[in-house]
Formats: structure tokens, sequence, C-alpha cells
């Protein structure tokens, strides 16, 4: 269980936030310059490597307890944000997000800027929009990795789910050359708050010196009644009447 | 400078706490619960799943509540 979920909540977390990048990378490569875009890219993941070399021993090193009360308190505070959005979005009070519209509008700001060449970079804004996508987005992948994995012990296997879901982003952006609209987001990012809360629960609590009834088992109760939980919120607030109009972006 | 430092700290205050603080609150508060209650010697497994069953539903009534008042 615990394994396998640590993949699937990484992996899904990864691929929302790869996607999201994707679409800004595209919108800066395609109005202006590629080169400079991937620099961009290039120069982001080179600084969440180097967060995630520095931080990754660091949380190891701690003890078990301190870091499933330290890392679940804060993978829950986490979890509720992406929960409380997505039930917001599920329900119509939030826009849902849209890689259509994020790149429209990427790709009008891109447009109207004027270029700057910096040193090596033809186009700083090109670069520094890439950049921006990359560090912003992975950095929340880089916390859920590195937070999943130390207290799963499991550090490789975070780092492996990442790299696949990078990868499968990667390939599949190249092959379609448009923002991936059609990867279901919003039930992504719902899954994901739903994990994230769930494992935070589970280990602040450990952390804090509770003792779950069953054990680990109890991460099978736990996981479906949020979900059950957070999908009856999301018919509460439905059944209230209140909507976004039209799906934008955010 | 001091511009920067505030730019950095406001960054990964929105990244760590996000739109509402109350809850960041709240989920200090019952680990803190929880901590006691273990200390005492009683089963604290409860806290923290109560404390969402509170906290996730105000922190969204206080995102709907101003649009049906309006």
């Amino acid at each position: 269980m615990s394994g396998g979920a640590l993949f699937i909540a990484v992996f899904l977390a990864c691929t929302v936030e790869a996607v999201e990048a994707l679409t800004i990378v595209l919108a800066a490569g395609t109005s202006r310059d590629w080169r400079s875009a991937i620099t961009g890219v290039v120069a982001g993941v080179v600084v969440l490597a180097v967060i995630v070399a520095a931080l990754g021993p660091a949380v190891t090193a701690i003890p078990l307890e301190g870091l499933r009360l330290v890392v679940g308190g804060l993978l829950l505070v986490f979890g509720l944000q992406w929960l409380r959005k997505a039930v917001l979005r599920a329900s119509g009070l939030k826009a849902l997000h849209d890689e259509e519209a994020i790149y429209r509008r990427e790709r009008a700001a891109a447009e109207t800027a004027t270029s700057v060449r910096r040193g090596m970079v033809a186009d700083w804004y090109s670069f520094t929009l890439s950049f921006k996508g990359v560090v912003l987005e992975g950095l929340e992948v880089a916390f859920i990795a590195l937070t999943f994995g130390a207290n799963q012990q499991n550090i490789p296997l975070a780092a492996i789910a990442a790299l696949a879901a990078v990868l499968a982003v990667t390939v599949a952006g190249l092959a379609v050359r448009a923002p991936l609209a059609r990867v279901p987001e919003n039930t992504m990012k719902f899954v994901v708050g739903i994990m994230l809360t769930s494992f935070g629960i589970f280990w602040g609590a450990e952390g804090a010196g509770a003792q779950w009834p069953g054990a680990d088992a109890a991460l099978l109760v736990l996981v479906p009644v949020v979900a059950l939980f957070a999908l009856g919120l999301v018919a509460a607030l439905r059944r209230s009447g209140n909507t976004v109009t039209g799906a934008v972006a955010s | 400078m001091i511009g920067k430092l505030k730019a950095f700290g406001a960054f990964w205050y929105d990244f760590v706490v996000g739109d509402d603080w109350r809850v960041a609150i709240a989920v200090v508060v019952a680990l803190a619960v929880t901590f006691a209650v273990a200390s005492a010697g009683a089963p604290a497994w409860w806290v923290l799943p109560v404390a969402v069953a509170v906290v996730l539903p105000l922190s969204l009534w206080r995102v709907a509540r101003p649009r049906r008042e309006r």
C-alpha cells in the first residue's frame, strides 16, 4: 500500500506540475525564442536538482519520529491547501484549471514584451518565463517527493516516480507540440489532495505519539474516508448553487 | 535588500501556508493536542481526523459565504 501510494502520489503530483510547466515553456518558445526558453528549462532543472540534493540528505538525517511530526504536519497543511482548492474547483466556486486558457494568456503577454539580450541568453523574457515556470512548479513536486520519500524511507522510489512523470509529459509535449489540455488535471489534483491529506494525518499523528488502530492498515480506511468526505463537501457546496462562470486559469 | 527578503518570506509563506492561515494554525494546534493526549496515555489517533473534519468545511464555508450574501 505505502510504496504504491508513494509512487502514485508523486507521479500524479509531478504530472500535473509538469503539464503546467510545459504550457509556460511552450508559450515562451513558440511566441519568442526556443533556445532561450530551453536554456531557462535547463537552468530551472539545475536549481531544483541543487535544492533536492541539499535538502534530501538533511531530511533523511532527521530521526523518523521527529521527521513524521514535522513533515506530517507540513504535508497536512500542504495537502489541505490542495484539497481545499480541488473541492472549490469541483463544486464550481473556483474556475477550473484550463491549460488552453493559460497558454493563450501567457502567449499574449509574451508577444507584447520587449526583447532584451543578457549575456549568452538571446531573449531574457523567454528565459525567465521558462525558468520561473520550471522552478515554481517543480518546487511543489520536490517538496512532495522529499516528504513522501523520506517518511517512507524510499527517496529513490519517489525520484523514479517524479522522473517517470516528467519523461511522460515531455514525450507527450514533443509529440503534440501544444498544451496538454486533455490531461484530467483537475481530477488528478483532487486525488493528490486526498493522498497528501490522508498521509499527513497518518504521519502527523504518529509523529505526535499516537498509535493507529491496525498500524499501517489504518491508511486503507483513512484514504477512502478522506475521499468520501471531500466528495461530500463538493456535493454540499454544489447544492448551495454558487458557481463561477466559465473555466479560466489560475 | 529588505524588499527581496520580504519577497522571499512572502513566497515561502504562500507556498506552505497558502490562502487560509487558519488551516495551518489549526493543524499545529491539533498536533499539540495529539501529543498531549498521547502523552497522557489515552488513544490520540482521532484528533487529527476530527480537526480536518472541522477545519476543511469551515475554510470552504468562508469562501462560499460571501458569494451567498451578494
